[in-house]
């Protein structure tokens, strides 16, 4: 696989104080990269830096193993990314005018045609010739989407586009655009706040804190293994266990929690003190005692019915967070086993 | 009463008799303004988007400037484009003192800070985000201000608006650096001053009205444009 955009030694700075600062960064020929994390991470600055619209002040950038430097022609580069931004910013004229922008500053052939099929793709030829101004919302990031996209390029950037949108026009706009991304394979990089937007769309997550990158991999992995306590309440983990090793059985250690032995993947040796996470999807509840691992009778303290799913809390001597779809025989005050496969229980670095 | 009521009725017959001094010096004031006003729209709304666009030392005095020299005395604009042009001037070479070419200038010069203020005004209210928007689509940098210029039509007609408006009204600089020539460069502001302090009152009012239907009726009409683009 080859890298199609990459920093290194990479620092911007907005009124001479530091808001981004990262090592290294690459994104992969074809990828969908999510950018993770709470407003004021630095995901649109470095959005901004990667699609050559903020200048370093320090570092360098390749794109397609082209380094830019002063002398590059940052227009042409610009023309081969599209880039939506949160906002729609769209221009005082009509639909079409609007997504047919780009390929005029580039004096494109077929602007009509090109313009008609991107229309088609967002759903809105019906749209073309109204002022950009009567649209809604929805409409409104349909319009942006479509402009930036009718361009082809060989980098999208996302930044955050359907953030403001009302739920549902968010999730069906979020199924169109993976829909494309996945039908052309372009490479992606999205900003988001939204950890189960990242896991939908994403082949890998890069979580961010104040303009650094904290956590970068696969997605599965940030939402297993998160490397920090941030990352972890970021990914909805809830469930943080302190203890201390004490044996090691093969790939397993044992820790006690609170006098409770509890078995999980981690990389320590009897006598560590180790904090241990599970995702709240991975803990499993039973009326009676169940052939499986970790079991430990808990009392429920709380149930909270959370549409999709419900979010039950057990007091186990510690606090364990599980999810389960049906809690229609579970009530509070009620006796309960938990249940915790060793290798869902993971080691974070505290 | 009767002095103004005569006035009128002469002046309404004047109008419509379409008489041949009045219709001249309504023509030479339209010239004169006319192109004042285009040259200073030119120049005023390149400085304006020029201003808005970059950031250099000194850049805030310069603003501070232009947003005091929307109110120039033109008096003052008169004596200083005067004393340029006078035969022993900096550019008395060019011999147009006493001319529509003087008066054009004077007037260019008291438009322009006003076209390049609200020009300013109306390109700053212009989020930064659509600016990077506009880039990332791949403009030009001279793609991207024609892009902000043609998103502050409104707020710019009112530019071509105030600047007209300035140029046409304005008499101490005209008649300074024009003279008030007969046939030459006696524009409707300096006539009716003339016809006024002379006692003939009919003509006054009658190049008064004019003015005033000139003035009145260019800003509508590029008000209804303006008006008309809103509700698109």
């Amino acid at each position: 696989m080859s890298t199609d955009l990459s920093i290194r030694d990479f620092e911007v700075r907005a009124g001479g104080v530091p808001v981004l600062d990262i090592p290294s960064l690459e994104i992969e020929s074809g990828e969908v990269l999510a950018l993770l994390g709470p407003n004021g991470a630095g995901k649109s600055t470095l959005i901004h830096a990667l699609a050559l619209l903020a200048k370093p002040s320090r570092g360098a950038l390749t794109f397609k193993g082209e380094t830019v430097t002063r002398g590059s022609d940052l227009t042409m580069l610009r023309r081969r990314m599209g880039v939506v931004f949160q906002k729609p910013f769209l221009m005082d004229t009509t639909v079409r005018r609007n997504v047919a922008s780009g390929l005029a500053f580039r004096k494109a052939t077929d602007i009509e045609a090109r313009v008609d099929r991107a229309l088609g793709l967002f759903g809105i030829p019906h749209l073309a010739d109204r002022s950009a101004r009567t649209l809604s919302g929805g409409e409104a990031a349909r319009v942006s989407l479509a402009r930036a996209f009718v361009l082809e390029p060989e980098v999208m950037m996302l930044d955050e586009p359907f953030s403001s949108l009302d739920p549902p026009t968010r999730h069906s706009l979020l199924d169109e655009v993976e829909e494309i991304l996945h039908a052309t394979r372009v490479t992606t990089v999205m900003a988001t706040h939204d950890a189960s937007e990242a896991l939908r769309m994403a082949d890998r997550i890069a979580v961010m804190r104040e303009g650094s990158l904290v956590q970068i991999g696969p997605a599965s992995e940030i939402m297993h293994r998160p490397a920090s306590r941030f990352v972890a309440s970021f990914v909805g983990v809830e469930t943080i266990l302190e203890g201390t090793v004490t044996a090691r059985e093969g790939h397993h250690v044992v820790v006690s929690i609170s006098g409770t032995p509890i078995r999980a993947r981690a990389d320590a040796r009897p006598g560590d003190e180790v904090v241990l996470c599970i995702r709240p999807e991975r803990v499993t509840l039973s009326p009676s005692r169940p052939d499986a691992d970790n079991v430990i009778p808990g009392t429920i303290t709380s149930i909270r019915p959370m549409g999709h799913y419900t979010k039950v809390r057990v007091d186990c001597g510690f606090t364990v967070h599980a999810s389960v779809i049906r809690a229609d025989d579970l009530s509070e005050g009620m006796k309960v086993f938990v249940s915790m496969d060793a290798d869902s229980i993971n080691e974070i670095a505290g | 009463m009767d002095l103004i009521a005569r006035g009128i009725a002469r002046a309404l017959a004047l109008i419509f008799s379409l008489d041949a001094e009045v219709l001249r010096i309504t023509l030479l004031s339209l010239q004169i303004s006319g192109t004042a006003t285009l040259v200073s729209v030119l120049l005023g709304i390149s400085a304006g988007t020029a201003l808005a666009l970059n950031r250099f030392p000194g850049r805030r005095i310069l603003v501070g400037l232009v947003n005091t020299s929307m109110g120039l005395p033109p008096v003052v604009v008169g004596l200083f484009v005067a004393l340029m042009l006078w035969r022993s001037g900096p550019l008395g070479a060019l011999d147009i003192i006493y001319t529509p070419a003087a008066m054009i200038a004077a007037q260019a010069i008291l438009a322009f800070p006003i076209v390049t203020g609200i020009t300013l005004a109306a390109i700053q209210q212009i989020p930064p985000g659509f600016r990077l928007q506009v880039l990332s689509l791949g403009a030009t940098r001279l793609q991207m201000v024609w892009v902000l210029v043609k998103e502050a039509r409104l707020p710019l007609m009112a530019a071509v608006m105030a600047g007209f408006g300035g140029a046409i009204s304005e008499i101490g600089a005209s008649i300074m650096v024009g003279g008030n020539i007969k046939g030459h460069t006696r524009v409707l502001t300096t006539a009716v001053v003339m016809e006024t302090s002379r006692g003939n009152f009919d003509m006054a009012i009658a190049l008064g009205i004019i003015l005033f239907i000139l003035a009145f009726s260019i800003t509508l009409l590029l008000t209804f444009a303006q008006q008309r683009e809103r509700r698109r």
